[in-house]
């Protein structure tokens, strides 16, 4: 196994909550814990999915990576060095190595940006390409690269003229203009279509393996994480609860919330429209203002014994490189 | 098939928005019929018109949009001719309604859900207040919320909560057809399969017959009967679950390629294939078969002829010449 590109440790992202007068008067704190101290390393050249419903903390956890958020508490490790803080200058030059995407082709592009202004724009904020030229020599080879081909072609396009998946493929060259090593790409529940999407994940895979980049891939979506990435972690209300290669994580899940979340997956096989499936999992997620005790899944497992309530559950290697929070995990 | 088993048959529908970049050709002569009791799915990429089809049998086509063509037949009734206030009293919310695209995220913010549900209630029934309130509160049960949930604010409410309140708003009425569009999109994994389960549950109750829209195939295999697959504004299959989703797998070009996009979960697959190209302007949509641009088996004859519906087996239906044979 190749050397870890990135290394989390035990990262805290809370938000203060707006506090009732009583609460301030008591001196009481109400925190928001979108983050609430997870650990995992990315390796080099590796896909890292981050899973979970909506509002665990996967994009509070890549705006971390990204330094647009300080952590409550933790380390950022990238290449060796200790990223937590950083002054303005060495930030700058982080930012160029860790690029983040928003997997949105609706909204991530300025309407009347042309696409090359679009991709110009991190050049000339980081001072990348002495001349007009050079910079325009820069581009075309990142439009090449997802294949905007001829780049020519697409440069002087406004984004009302591309695509969903064309649009995406310039959001995406962006990020490679300055040759990061490292992309965060988040792809929110979306009303994307799947033929776009699927093409949109093609040309990802394939500038990934070209360029051997390392991706932190950020969905809600297993059968798309399953698809593209090496290994993923799944989060659940700010904690990472299982996490392994990408296969062992689908086909031999340990966690209930993992095992659940697999049940609810829809497949394209026949015969179940009179079937009514059974998803292994109560209630619905509590809010993360207020983190249930024990176990964060307790109130929602099927399994749960009183220990739950307790004691809370840390990541334990059960085979190999696959790791469970849970008292009572299935094998 | 006899009539009598369909609930609803529409017949060379058109619907057009006339706008100021010319006529979008949005729904181009569609029939399909809907059976008593069925869920009948409708699929296709984004802007191929799956909501005007049914903003149509709502009769609700927005403006600059018409339509322009075809019959629409509840119980054997054409409603195109119905004027509005026929269709207010007698059809609409009453014998077909809908649960609208992204109706979960429109809810009047400083309205409890008391309110929003009553005021819906009364503009359509003519009941006393207290009745209202009793009914709001059976329909709430029924899709599966607690009664205190009428004193609370949208903005206090899951997704999910809120699409059920959605979904026990379009059956007030008691509407034999209910029309889907594009429910369990927004959500998460656990939800939608929540939301699909509560729609398979109030079908059987209620003997309901339902249209259920959706970009998502894998989404549709779980709960359709049968599946119309849209594009461009045409109809390119009508087929079974299983003649869809089966070992034969479907027959047009379209919808292969649509179902080998879809990432299976317990299936992992080297390379996942998409459609090249986009789903064309239907202000000028392209001669003859309107997929032929992106489709990898066209033949000389997709570009200057339309191809017309024709059965392959008995209920699966396709437009595709590589499957004609005269
Ligand atoms: N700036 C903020 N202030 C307060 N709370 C926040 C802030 N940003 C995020 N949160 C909260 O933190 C939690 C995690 O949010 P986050 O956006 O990371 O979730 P997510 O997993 O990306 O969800 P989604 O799938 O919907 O994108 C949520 O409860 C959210 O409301
Ligand atoms: N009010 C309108 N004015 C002009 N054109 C319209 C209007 N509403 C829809 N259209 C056009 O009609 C076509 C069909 O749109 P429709 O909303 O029915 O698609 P859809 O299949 O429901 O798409 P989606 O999956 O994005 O909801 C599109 O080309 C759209 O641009
Ligand atoms: S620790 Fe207990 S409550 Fe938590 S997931 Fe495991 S069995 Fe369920
Ligand atoms: S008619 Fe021709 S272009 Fe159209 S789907 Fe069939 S083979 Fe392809
Ligand atoms: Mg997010
Ligand atoms: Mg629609």
């Amino acid at each position: 196994m190749s050397e870890p590109i990135l290394k989390i440790e035990n990262l805290h992202k809370w938000f203060p909550l707006r506090r009732t007068i009583t609460q301030i008067l008591k001196g009481e704190h109400v925190w928001v814990k979108a983050v609430d101290g997870i650990t995992f390393n990315i390796n080099q050249g590796e896909i890292f999915g981050l899973v979970g419903e909506s509002g665990c903390g996967k994009t509070t956890t890549g705006k971390l990576l990204m330094k647009l958020l300080e952590p409550t508490d933790g380390k950022i490790i990238f290449k060796g060095k200790d990223v937590t803080h950083l002054e303005a200058n060495k930030l700058k030059e982080y930012r160029r190595n860790v690029q983040m995407v928003f997997q949105d082709p609706y909204a991530s592009m300025n309407p009347r940006f042309r696409a090359q202004d679009v991709l110009e724009e991190p050049l000339i904020i980081h001072q990348v390409g002495e001349t007009r030229a050079e910079r325009e020599k820069i581009v075309r080879r990142s439009l090449e690269e997802v294949r905007l081909i001829p780049p020519e072609e697409f440069m002087g396009r406004f984004p009302h003229m591309l695509s969903g998946g064309q649009r995406q493929r310039v959001a995406t060259a962006r990020t490679l203009v300055l040759s990061p090593s490292m992309i965060v790409a988040d792809e929110p529940v979306s009303m994307i279509d799947l033929s776009t999407r699927a093409e949109i994940l093609h040309m990802m895979k394939t500038v990934q393996r070209e360029l051997g980049l390392t991706y932190l891939y950020i969905t809600h979506d297993l059968s798309t994480a399953r698809y593209f990435t090496d290994r993923i972690a799944v989060m659940y209300l700010g904690k990472i609860i299982e996490m392994g290669g990408a296969d062992e994580i689908i086909d031999e899940a340990a966690h209930p919330y993992t095992r659940a979340l697999i049940a609810a997956v829809c497949e394209p096989i026949s015969g179940k429209s009179n079937t009514i499936k059974e998803i292994p999992i109560k209630g619905e997620i509590p809010s993360a203002a207020n983190i249930p005790s024990g176990c964060r899944f307790h109130p929602r497992c099927l399994y749960a014994k009183p220990q739950c309530q307790e004691e809370e559950p840390i990541l334990i290697e059960i085979e190999p490189g696959h790791m469970v929070a849970c008292h009572y995990p299935s094998v | 098939m006899e009539d009598t088993d369909n609930i609803l048959k529409v017949e060379n529908l058109k619907i057009n928005f006339f706008t100021r970049k010319g006529i979008v050709y949005a729904v181009d002569d569609i029939s399909f019929s809907l059976k008593k009791g069925e869920t009948l799915g409708l699929v296709g990429e984004s802007g191929c018109g799956k909501t005007t089809t049914v903003l149509g049998l709502m009769k609700m086509v927005p403006t600059p949009g018409e339509i322009t063509g075809g019959r629409i037949l509840i119980g054997g009734k054409d409603i195109i001719p119905l004027s509005e206030n026929e269709m207010r009293q007698k059809v609409r919310w009453e014998k077909i309604s809908m649960v609208f695209q992204g109706a979960m995220n429109c809810l009047t913010p400083v309205y409890t859900i008391e309110k929003q549900m009553m005021e819906t209630i009364q503009e359509h029934k003519n009941i006393e207040r207290f009745q209202a309130k009793k009914c709001i509160i059976n329909y709430l049960n029924l899709v599966g919320l607690p009664e205190d949930i009428i004193r609370r604010y949208p903005h206090e409410l899951s997704g999910g909560m809120k699409q059920r309140i959605v979904i026990a708003t379009a059956l007030f009425l008691e509407p034999e057809i209910v029309i889907c569009d594009e429910p369990t999109t927004a959500l998460d994994v656990v939800v939608q399969a929540q939301i699909i389960n509560l729609i398979k549950r109030l079908k059987k109750k209620l003997g309901l017959s339902v249209i259920f829209i959706t970009h998502d195939l894998a989404t549709e295999a779980e709960v359709a009967d049968r599946l119309l697959v849209m594009y461009a504004g045409k109809l390119v299959e009508i087929g079974t679950n299983e003649q869809i989703y089966g070992n034969g797998g479907p027959v047009h070009p379209y919808t292969e390629k649509l179902l080998k996009a879809t990432p299976r979960l317990h299936e992992k697959v080297e390379e996942l294939s998409f459609i090249p190209g986009t789903p064309p302007d239907l202000v000028d949509p392209p001669s003859g078969c309107r997929f032929h641009p992106r489709c990898s088996e066209a033949m000389e004859r997709c570009k200057k002829d339309e191809p017309p519906l024709i059965e392959v087996e008995p209920e699966h239906q396709i437009a595709c010449w590589r499957n004609y044979h005269e």
